[in-house]
C-alpha cells in the first residue's frame, strides 16, 4: 500500500468520452479507507466505465484519479496490483479444486510463497471450507463458491476491493454471512466498492454513490437518502381495486405520484395535501374501498427512482 | 378439469423433477387465482426455472400434475401454449431482428391478425416506453429495454396466463418499475402471472408469493401475511458505530437474530415492547450511542431467513 | 400445419441469414472460392511429366514421335539415354516418371505394315499420377496415330486397318481432350452444394439453443414441422442459387460440355439439395453447439462427398466393401447423374436408377428430420 494516509478512492474531475457521447463527465468522489460504499445508476449511467477506470482498465480523458494513492492514468499496472476485483459470476474454475483455485489465484497476484500458505489458510476459513479443500468448484453450493471468490479476490490483501453485484441471486442467509465477511474486511480499513442494481445490496453499505448521466447526484447513508430525498412524504395505502383508486387519485393537488405497489398503493403528498381522511373520503366516491392511508419510510429505491427521472425528464410510470 | 373452480387460472399438485440424483422440484402443489400476481421466491438453485419451465410445457415433469385455465399441461401441451405467454430467463428476442421485426415473428406464430398486432403493439410499445425504437436492432437495446420488449413480444396475442422466470435480472431500479407498471395494467385487465425472483425486495410487489427452498414451497401467503407470520419482531438501531451494536448484543436473552447493515443494525428481538427499553439501556450502560430504537418493518428476506432459514453452513 | 407460422420462421430465418455477414460469405462466396481452388488446384492435370526417351532407332519417323510428346506439354525430356540400364537408373533416382522405348526397326515396320510398337515404361510409385501419365502417353500416341495412317494411307493408296499405328492403344471415351477437368468438375459441384448446404442448415438449430431463443420458441404454438420447413425453405433457396452459381462456372468458365437437359439438371439437384439440408438440420437438432454442429456437418459431408462418391477416385477402382459402401453414401448419386447429364447428354429414363437412390435418401432424411425436433427442453 502507498505511504501515505490519504482517501482509498480519489476523483477530480474525473471525465471519459467515447468519441461524442460523455459516458463519465467531471466526476468528484471521494472515499475514505474502511468504509463499504455502493454504486447505484441506471443502465448506461456511467458507472461501470467510472469502475473501469479506477481499476486501472481504462484510461480517463480528463481529470485524474487515484486509487490505494496511485494515479489510475500513470500508474495503472500498481493499481491493479492493489486492488482486488469480484463479480458476481464468480469467475473461479469449476473443474478445478477450492485449492487449485487458490494456487492459480495465488499465482496471478503474486502472492509471496512464505505468505501463501497462511493466505490460503485464512481464504479458506473465511470460506468456511475446511475440509473441503480437494473438492471440485462445481460441486460446491451457491454461498460457499461466493465466499470463496471473495477469499480469490482478496489473497493479495488489496486495500481497495471492488465487487459487482456481488450477492444477487445467493440464499439469503449466505449472503448475509457473506456481507459480516464485508464488513469484517472493512473494520480492518479495506475499502469495498459495491456496484449494483440492488437496493438491499445497497442497503448494507456505509455510503451510497448514485450516479446518473456521467456524475454523482447524490451521496450519503441509506438513511440519509432515504430521509431526506423524497419531494413529499410516502404514504402507503391498502384499497380495492387498485387500478381505479390510481386512475381517482392521479391529478389530484398534492398528489406527486401514485403507484400500485404489490396489493397497496404507495403514494407521494406533498406539503398541502389532503388530508389521510380526505383521501379515503375521495376514493369511496369513486366506489373504493380504502384504509387510512399510513406514512412509511421510503425505500432507497424510491429515491432512486424519483432522483433520476427528476434529472433526466424520463417519463416513470410509478 | 371439471374440479378446477373458476377462478383458479393454474393448479399445481405433487409436481417433482429431478435431474439425475439431483431432486430440483419436490412434489409442489399452488393454486393461483385469476388476475394474481404470483412470485415464486427464492435463491438460485432452489428450482424456480425448473417449475417455471414445466408450467410453460416446454419441460415435462416426472410426477404431479398442471392444470391451466382448464387444460391439463401432460395430456395437452400445444393446447395451453395458446393460452399462455413464457418469457424464459435468457428472453427469447432475435438479437438480429428489429425491434418491429421481433413483435412480427411472435405475432404470426400466435396468428394475431393485422389490425389487432399493429393497435396491441402501438400500445404496448408506448407503454413500455419503446415506440421510437422500432427500427432498432434488439441487440442494441439495453438490458432493461430488452427485458420489456421481451414482455412486449409475450403479450402480443393476449395470453390468458403470462409466466415470467425472473425478469428482471439485471435490469435498473427505473426500467423495473416501468415493467412492474405494466404488469400492474395488465393485472387491471384479468391476465394471471406468474413470476420468479431471487430478489426478495421486488417480491414485495407480487400479491402471493411461495418461498421456495431447496425444490419444495415452505410458504406460500400475501406478503403482508408473510410478515405477519414471522416470529418476533424487528427493531432498527441506527448508531455511527454498527459493528459496536451488534457485539452488545450477542447471546442477550431475547435477540433472535442481528442483521450488520451499512448504517444501522437490524434485530430481531421475541418482543418489542418488553424488548426496547431494555436494549436502550443496555446500549446506554455500555456507552453506545445510537439512535432511539425504533421498529422497522421486516422485508421477505427477514421473513425467508427466520422461517426456511439457510442451507449454506447446514 | 399453418401456413403463416411458416412463412413467419421462414422470413424471420431469411432476414437472420441476411444480417449475418458470416453465413451470408458461407452461402454464397464460399461456393465461388471453392469452385475456384478445387476446378484449377484440385485439377488432377500435371504438366511437364519427366520423360526419359529411349531412341534406338533415331530416325526422322521417331524424332517426330518423341517430338509429339513434347509439345503436347505434359511431358517434358528429363533424360536421352542409349542403353537399357540407362532406365532403370533414371527411375530409382526419380528422375523420371515414364519412358519411351522406340525399337530399332520402328520406321520400317511402320512404313511396311502401318503399324508398329512403342515402349512405354511407368514408375508406378505413385498409382495416380502413373494412371494420368498414361492416359497421356494414350492422348498423344492417338493424336500422332490419326497423323501416319493418314501418310500411310495417301502412300499405299489403300484403307489401313483398324489397329495401325503406333500401339499404345488410345481408348479415351467421353473425355477426348484427356482433360481431367471435366471428370471432376461435376463432382466439384456436389461436394460444394454439400458443404455449404449442411454447413448453414447444422447451425439453424443450434444457433437457436447458443442464444437461448429456443426456450421461448417452443412455448409457443408453433409445430415442430413448421419450425422445420420454415427454416429450411430459405436455404433451400439458397442452396439452387448456388447450384445455379457453380453450374454456370463449370460450364461457362471451366469449359465443361453440357449435353443434357436443364430440367434434368435441376430437379436433381434439388433433391439433392434436400438430403444435404435434411442432414444438416438433423446434425443441428442433436447437437446443440453450434461448434460441435459445424464440425460434424464438415465430416458427413466432405468424407462422403470427396472419398466416396466417385469425385475423385474411380468408384469401379474401389474394392468391393468399399464400393458397396458407396451405395449407401448419397452423393454417389448426384455425381453419376451430374456426370450422365453433363458428359453423356442422359435423360431421366437413362438416369432412373441413380434417380431413385437420391429420392429415396431425401425422403428418407426429410421424414428423420420431421421427427428428430421435439419441442421440449
Amino acid at each position: 500500500m502507498s505511504a501515505s494516509g490519504g482517501p482509498a478512492v480519489l476523483a477530480e474531475a474525473l471525465t471519459k468520452k467515447f468519441g461524442d457521447f460523455t459516458a463519465v463527465d467531471h466526476l468528484d468522489l471521494r472515499i475514505e479507507r474502511g468504509q463499504v460504499i455502493g454504486f447505484l445508476g441506471p443502465n448506461g449511467a456511467g458507472k461501470s466505465t467510472t469502475i473501469r477506470m479506477l481499476c486501472g482498465l481504462l484510461l480517463p480523458t480528463s481529470g485524474r484519479a487515484s486509487v490505494a494513492g496511485f494515479d489510475v492514468g500513470r500508474e495503472p499496472e500498481a493499481v491493479r496490483e492493489h486492488i482486488g476485483y469480484m463479480s458476481q459470476k464468480f469467475s473461479l474454475y469449476g473443474d478445478l479444486t477450492v485449492r487449485e483455485n487458490l494456487r492459480f489465484f495465488g499465482g496471478i497476484y503474486r502472492v509471496r510463497r512464505e505468505d501463501f500458505a497462511e493466505r490460503m489458510r485464512f481464504a479458506i476459513s473465511m470460506a468456511g471450507l475446511e475440509g473441503r479443500q480437494n473438492a471440485l468448484v462445481h460441486t460446491l453450493a451457491g454461498g460457499w463458491k461466493q465466499r470463496l471468490a471473495l477469499g480469490c479476490a482478496i489473497l493479495h490483501r488489496p486495500p481497495v476491493l471492488f465487487l459487482d453485484e456481488p450477492t444477487s441471486g445467493v440464499e439469503p442467509e449466505a449472503r448475509r454471512q457473506f456481507w459480516d465477511l464485508i464488513h469484517d474486511l472493512a473494520a480492518e480499513h479495506v475499502t469495498i466498492l459495491v456496484s449494483t442494481h440492488y437496493m438491499d445490496e445497497a442497503e448494507y453499505c456505509n455510503q451510497v454513490a448514485l450516479i446518473d448521466r456521467g456524475t454523482l447526484i447524490a451521496m450519503g447513508t441509506p438513511s440519509e437518502l432515504r430521509g431526506h430525498r423524497l419531494s413529499g412524504q410516502l404514504y402507503e395505502l391498502r384499497c380495492s381495486p387498485l387500478g381505479g383508486a390510481l386512475k381517482a387519485l392521479r391529478g389530484v393537488t398534492g398528489v406527486v405520484e401514485a403507484a400500485i405497489f404489490g396489493d397497496r398503493l404507495h403514494v407521494v403528498l406533498a406539503e398541502n395535501a389532503p388530508a389521510g381522511a380526505d383521501i379515503r373520503r375521495l376514493l369511496s366516491e369513486h366506489g373504493i374501498q380504502a384504509d387510512l392511508p399510513r406514512r412509511i419510510m421510503p425505500s432507497l429505491e424510491d429515491v432512486f427512482v424519483q432522483l433520476v427521472s427528476r434529472g433526466a425528464e424520463h417519463r416513470v410510470t410509478a | 378439469m371439471m374440479a378446477t373452480p373458476a377462478d383458479t387460472a393454474i393448479r399445481v399438485q405433487g409436481l417433482s423433477k429431478s435431474f439425475g440424483s439431483v431432486r430440483a422440484v419436490a412434489s409442489i402443489s399452488f393454486d393461483v387465482v385469476r388476475g394474481e400476481i404470483f412470485g415464486l421466491v427464492g435463491p438460485d438453485g432452489a428450482g424456480k426455472t425448473t417449475t417455471m419451465r414445466m408450467l410453460a410445457a416446454v419441460l415435462q415433469s416426472d410426477e404431479g400434475e398442471i392444470i391451466i385455465d382448464g387444460v391439463n399441461v401432460a395430456a395437452e401441451p400445444e393446447r395451453v401454449k395458446r393460452r399462455l405467454s413464457y418469457m424464459p430467463q435468457r428472453f427469447g428476442l432475435y438479437d438480429d431482428l428489429t425491434v418491429s421485426e421481433n413483435i412480427f415473428f411472435y405475432a404470426e406464430l400466435f396468428g394475431v391478425s393485422r389490425t389487432e398486432r399493429t393497435t396491441r403493439s402501438e400500445t404496448l410499445l408506448n407503454a413500455a416506453g419503446l415506440l421510437s425504437f422500432r427500427r432498432r436492432l434488439a441487440g442494441q437495446l439495453s438490458g432493461g429495454m430488452k427485458q420489456k420488449l421481451g414482455l412486449v413480444c409475450a403479450l402480443i396475442h393476449t395470453p390468458k396466463v403470462l409466466l415470467l422466470d425472473e425478469p428482471t435480472t439485471g435490469v435498473d431500479p427505473v426500467s423495473r418499475r416501468d415493467f412492474w407498471a405494466i404488469l400492474y395494467d395488465l393485472r387491471e385487465s384479468g391476465v394471471t402471472i406468474v413470476l420468479s425472483t431471487a430478489y426478495m425486495d421486488e417480491a414485495e410487489r407480487c400479491s402471493r408469493l411461495a418461498l421456495l427452498h431447496a425444490g419444495s414451497i415452505r410458504y406460500c401467503d400475501t406478503p403482508a401475511r408473510l410478515k405477519e407470520a414471522m416470529p418476533g419482531a424487528l427493531l432498527s438501531v441506527s448508531a455511527a458505530d454498527p459493528r459496536g451494536v451488534r457485539e452488545a448484543l450477542a447471546g442477550k436473552p431475547g435477540v433472535l437474530g442481528t442483521l450488520l447493515m451499512g448504517d444501522r443494525v437490524h434485530v430481531r428481538v421475541d418482543d418489542a415492547g418488553n424488548r426496547i427499553p431494555e436494549l436502550q439501556a443496555l446500549f446506554e450502560q455500555r456507552g453506545i450511542a445510537t439512535a432511539p430504537i425504533e421498529r422497522a418493518e421486516p422485508g421477505i428476506e427477514d421473513v425467508f431467513v427466520a422461517l426456511v432459514g439457510g442451507g449454506s453452513r447446514s | 400445419m399453418n401456413l403463416r407460422r411458416l412463412l413467419a420462421m421462414a422470413l424471420k430465418e431469411a432476414l437472420q441469414i441476411w444480417r449475418d455477414p458470416r453465413s451470408l460469405a458461407v452461402a454464397l462466396l464460399m461456393p465461388l472460392m471453392q469452385m475456384a481452388i478445387l476446378g484449377y488446384g484440385v485439377s488432377l492435370d500435371i504438366k511437364h511429366v519427366p520423360l526419359c526417351v529411349y531412341d534406338q532407332e533415331n530416325s526422322q519417323t521417331s524424332r517426330a514421335v518423341v517430338d509429339r510428346f513434347i509439345s503436347s506439354g505434359w511431358f517434358s525430356v528429363s533424360h536421352v539415354i542409349t542403353r537399357y540400364s540407362g532406365i532403370r537408373r533414371a527411375m530409382d533416382r526419380g528422375a523420371c516418371i515414364a519412358t519411351i522405348v522406340i525399337p530399332v526397326n520402328f520406321s520400317r515396320t511402320l512404313s511396311a505394315t502401318g503399324s508398329a510398337p512403342i515402349q512405354a515404361i511407368f514408375d508406378a510409385t505413385d498409382v495416380n499420377t502413373t494412371n494420368i501419365a498414361l492416359g497421356y502417353a494414350q492422348g498423344v500416341v492417338a493424336q500422332a496415330n490419326a497423323d501416319i495412317v493418314a501418310q500411310w494411307d495417301a502412300a499405299h493408296g489403300v484403307q489401313s486397318s483398324a489397329d495401325s499405328g503406333v500401339q499404345l492403344d488410345p481408348t479415351v471415351w467421353f473425355n477426348e481432350t484427356l482433360d481431367s477437368r471435366y471428370f471432376i468438375i461435376p463432382g466439384v459441384v456436389a461436394v460444394i452444394l454439400a458443404l455449404v448446404g449442411a454447413q448453414l442448415t447444422s447451425l439453424t438449430i443450434s444457433r437457436e439453443w447458443e442464444r437461448g431463443t429456443m426456450e421461448q420458441l417452443i412455448s409457443t404454438p408453433i409445430s415442430a414441422l413448421e419450425v422445420m420447413l420454415g427454416k429450411l425453405i430459405p436455404y433451400f433457396l439458397i442452396g439452387l442459387v448456388d447450384a445455379t452459381f457453380c453450374l454456370s462456372v463449370a460450364i461457362f468458365w471451366f469449359d465443361v460440355p453440357f449435353r443434357g437437359e436443364i430440367a434434368t439438371l435441376f430437379v436433381t439437384t434439388a433433391l439433392f439439395n434436400l438430403v444435404v439440408l435434411g442432414i444438416g438440420y438433423l446434425i443441428s437438432v442433436r447437437i446443440r453447439s453450434q461448434l460441435g454442429a459445424s464440425q460434424i456437418a464438415l465430416l458427413v459431408t466432405m468424407l462422403p462427398t470427396t472419398l466416396l462418391s466417385g469425385y475423385t477416385f474411380p468408384i469401379d477402382q474401389m474394392p468391393a466393401p468399399i464400393r458397396a459402401l458407396t451405395y449407401i453414401v448419397y452423393p454417389r448419386y448426384y455425381v453419376t447423374i451430374l456426370r450422365g447429364i453433363f458428359l453423356k447428354g442422359s435423360g431421366l429414363s437413362d438416369l432412373w436408377g441413380p434417380m431413385i437412390g437420391l429420392s429415396l435418401y431425401a425422403a428418407g432424411i426429410i421424414w428423420l428430420a420431421a421427427r428428430a425436433f421435439q419441442k421440449r427442453l
